[in-house]
């Protein structure tokens, strides 16, 4: 019953959003409201069946109806009830519903919105957002169906990926497709505001506000998938540039390009040309990144091989970037540039070469995923190119955007004088020089961290020196410290948010920085009793013992941690032995800390609990990164808040 | 006009270097991904390759005292007997797909730095006595390889 229920609901609402997406166009057209109503009505009523569409595969998960051939292949009758929830978007089809979902909700967040503040754009924005929606409720109907039926009708399920059985998987791809979907409507603005020909300010204040909300939770995606990575496979990494994690980091390196680069045209009335081919671009990746892990074109952990989706996305694609940077195209007359470059040392400069190194990362990281394949398909020879390529090139370009991060928000616009340079950074780079000369003394002989310490001091140094002079000059009007301060981040929060963003990313520098260079690792076999050492901790191994979960038997080690400080610590690493896996899966075990984690994974053991063989981790400053991206995703929640009126 | 060439031959010298770091991060990072038969035809010692096939049934050896792991990589044509230092990872067992990286060397074994057993939606372990499908591990593996 329920696949038919299901399939009927998709039908449904495929109809409806094609209906809306013409109806709004026609009215945008004629100025017909009757069929502006209709749209919305559709939109409406699209949101309604999707939201029936996840209900139904919410009732079969928790009902084992195994007739619907994605509950039989991703969970069985042992899958915790938490798990029965979250595999809903733990495969191929159940994402695109989730997908379709989160983006009709959006859509409804902009009518709500701006029907009434936005008469001229909206009728488009809102055909632009039914017709991608279309897409999505398309690929639900013929190569990815979720209520497809399975029969005969199994007696129990193949089970969830055991990696899938993580309490990440609750927020991770909830906050990531949030993301993804969120650049439909500054994309979505941007085609309304081409085709109507109002490319002036006020869309450029509603695509600003809806990117920094969906780069904030790409952002928040990213580190979820981090950590996740981290604390669930067992590598003591948390970035691996699988291409999954690319194809979600190159629309975030666009995005990026594009928060910076609107306040040029903010405030100049330059790059609008730019900006829009920015926003194509960042949704374009977002659906690149959508083919290249969902039809099968590359291995990874996350990709469900599957035939002919690639072929619609890769189509979709197509349709979009052809039809958006034609459009382009047809209007480039009324985006020509009202301001010019006046000199090299001046704000527009350092933001023009932020892009272009933002824009240089992201195609290299496009590079790197796409290579292996190309190379393939053209000499046929198979090859890869992997982690080591990635960070070879990498590193350069984000050192060099540090630096930029340091000099673009205090540098003067139109051009600087020596005056304006010596006054906001002659004691930033002093200080930088100066700590980084310290560290060196105090024993960091590592090149690459030392000039990540002293890029990193120095961009602080600015921030403060910024934040300084700001407040002191709020307590001349009477304000004390602690208000003046919270003044000035609630009236100035777009450009204070955009500061602790970028104080975020600094410590998530040191904590890349210092976790390449100083993290340790032994591999060892231990006899019970027996101890191991590693950076002055200890680990003993006391025994094994055996459990049963509804879904999988447990091995667990009993390993004791000391370090001759604090007292002692139990660490129990363990692996998984899942009936639908041949092989058991690891669990790993760790003990976090601000400066070092200890991190230990259990690999092969004697039956009788006489030895394992472990491999243990002291992984240094790995918890600056989840620090550093809660201060990033708070700057990025006080930018998002809408901006205070300027005081008269 | 000259301050616009300016900013011209500034971006062309970015752009340059962008893409002399590009090659330079190809050439040398760029691993080459083999079958077991395309390696023993024409072994280059101690160059990075990354050699993907079949764990052979009763050839894997694990001595937990030395951490010295040792198994036979096969294609159903040739068989590369491969040895690491290190417990077998995860997925990793006899019968199924790897992907090892690491090099050649003059005593006739393949010394391995990385182990990537992947867990493959496509291959499923041949039934006992059934053709093992190699050409579908193969095609399968060098997807995996791709990493």
């Amino acid at each position: 019953m329920i696949p038919e229920l299901g399939y009927g609901a998709t039908v449904a609402a495929l109809a409806l959003a094609l209906w809306g997406a013409g109806a709004a166009a026609v009215s945008a057209r004629t100025g017909r409201t009757n069929l502006l109503h209709s749209g919305e009505r559709a939109a409406i009523g699209v949101w309604v069946l999707i939201t029936a569409c996840i209900a139904l595969m919410l009732y079969a998960f928790l009902t084992f109806d195994f007739s619907v051939r994605y509950v039989a292949f991703n969970t069985n009758r042992g899958t915790p009830f938490y798990y029965r929830i979250t595999a809903l978007w733990g495969a191929l089809e159940g994402s695109i519903v989730l997908w379709a979902w989160l983006l009709s909700i959006y859509t409804l967040i902009v009518v709500v919105q701006y029907r009434r503040r936005q008469p001229e754009l909206y009728p488009w924005v809102l055909s632009v957002m039914l017709g991608i929606l279309a897409f999505f409720l398309l690929v639900m109907t013929i190569p990815a169906p979720p209520f497809e039926r399975l029969s005969p009708i199994p007696p129990d399920g193949r089970g969830l990926n055991p990696l899938l059985e993580d309490s990440g998987m609750i927020t991770h791809p909830v906050a990531l497709y949030l993301g993804f979907t969120g650049f439909t409507v500054p994309f979505a603005f941007a085609v309304a505001a081409l085709i109507v020909r109002r490319t002036g300010e006020e869309w450029i204040t509603i695509t600003r506000r809806w990117t920094i909300i969906a780069w904030y939770f790409l952002s928040l995606g990213l580190l979820i998938g981090g950590w996740w990575s981290y604390h669930v496979l067992g590598w003591g990494g948390y970035w691996a540039w699988d291409p999954v994690e690319n194809a979600a980091f190159m629309p975030w390196l666009t995005a990026t390009a594009f928060l910076h680069s609107v306040m040029i045209q903010e405030r100049r009335r330059m790059l609008k040309l730019w900006n829009l081919a920015l926003i194509f671009l960042t949704f374009g990746l977002t659906l690149f990144g959508t083919f290249l892990t969902r039809s099968g074109i590359i291995g990874s952990v996350h990709s469900f091989t599957q035939g002919s989706i690639g072929v619609f996305f890769l189509g979709f694609l197509a349709l979009v970037l052809l039809g958006s940077f034609s459009l382009l195209a047809s209007r480039v007359g009324r985006l020509r540039a009202e301001g010019v470059l006046d000199s090299v040392v001046s704000r527009e400069s350092m933001f023009l070469l932020n892009n272009l190194f933002l824009v240089a990362a992201a195609f290299t990281v496009f590079f790197g995923t796409v290579f292996p394949l190309l190379s393939e398909a053209v000499r046929g020879v198979k090859i890869s190119v992997g982690a080591p390529f990635f960070n070879l090139v990498n590193i350069p370009i984000f050192l060099a955007l540090l630096f930029l991060m340091g000099v673009g928000p205090l540098i003067a616009w139109r051009r600087a004088s020596a005056e304006n340079l010596k006054r906001n950074f002659l004691k930033p780079v002093l200080a930088g020089i100066v700590v980084a000369a310290l560290m060196r003394a105090l024993g960091v002989g590592n090149a690459l961290v030392l000039t990540a310490i002293a890029l990193v001091v120095f961009v602080a140094g600015t921030i403060a020196l910024d934040l300084f002079r700001a407040v002191r000059a709020r307590r001349r009007s009477g304000d004390g410290w602690s208000a003046a301060t919270l003044g000035l981040l609630l009236r100035q929060n777009r450009r204070y948010g955009g500061f602790i963003v970028h104080l975020g990313i600094l410590v998530i520098a040191l904590g890349v920085a210092g976790s390449q260079a100083w993290s340790v690792q032994t591999e060892v076999t231990l006899q019970k009793g027996q101890t191991v050492d590693l950076a002055g901790y200890h680990v003993r191994f006391d025994g094994l013992s055996a459990t049963e979960e509804s879904n999988h038997a447990k091995v667990t080690g009993a390993f004791t941690l000391s370090n001759g400080r604090r007292g002692e610590t139990v660490l129990l690493p363990g692996r998984k032995f899942y009936p639908q896996e041949q092989t058991p899966i690891a669990a790993v075990d760790y003990r976090l800390g601000l400066l070092e984690d200890v991190y230990l994974v259990l690999g092969d053991f004697a039956r009788d609990g006489s030895q394992a063989t472990v491999k243990l981790q002291v992984n240094r400053m790995v918890s600056w990164l989840w620090l550093g991206g809660l201060v990033l995703t708070l700057g990025a929640a006080l930018a998002i808040l809408p901006e205070a009126r300027k005081p008269a | 006009m000259s301050r616009r060439r300016k900013f011209v031959a500034g971006g062309l010298v970015v752009v340059a270097a962008i893409a002399w770091l590009i090659w330079a991060g190809v050439s040398q990072s760029v691993v080459y991904f083999v079958t077991p038969s395309e390696l023993l035809a024409a072994p280059v010692p101690s160059k990075t390759y990354r050699v993907g096939g079949l764990v052979q049934p009763g050839s894997l050896k694990w001595e937990p005292k030395t951490l010295d792991l040792s198994f036979t990589l096969s294609d159903g044509k040739a068989s590369v007997p491969v040895r690491h230092k290190g417990a077998p990872p995860d997925l990793f067992a006899e019968g199924r797909g790897a992907v090892v990286e690491g090099a050649w060397t003059g005593d006739g074994y393949f010394k391995a730095s990385l182990i990537l057993a992947k867990h493959s939606e496509e291959y499923k372990a041949p039934h006992d006595g059934a053709d093992p499908g190699y050409k579908e591990l193969i095609k399968s593996l060098r997807k995996e390889g791709a990493r």
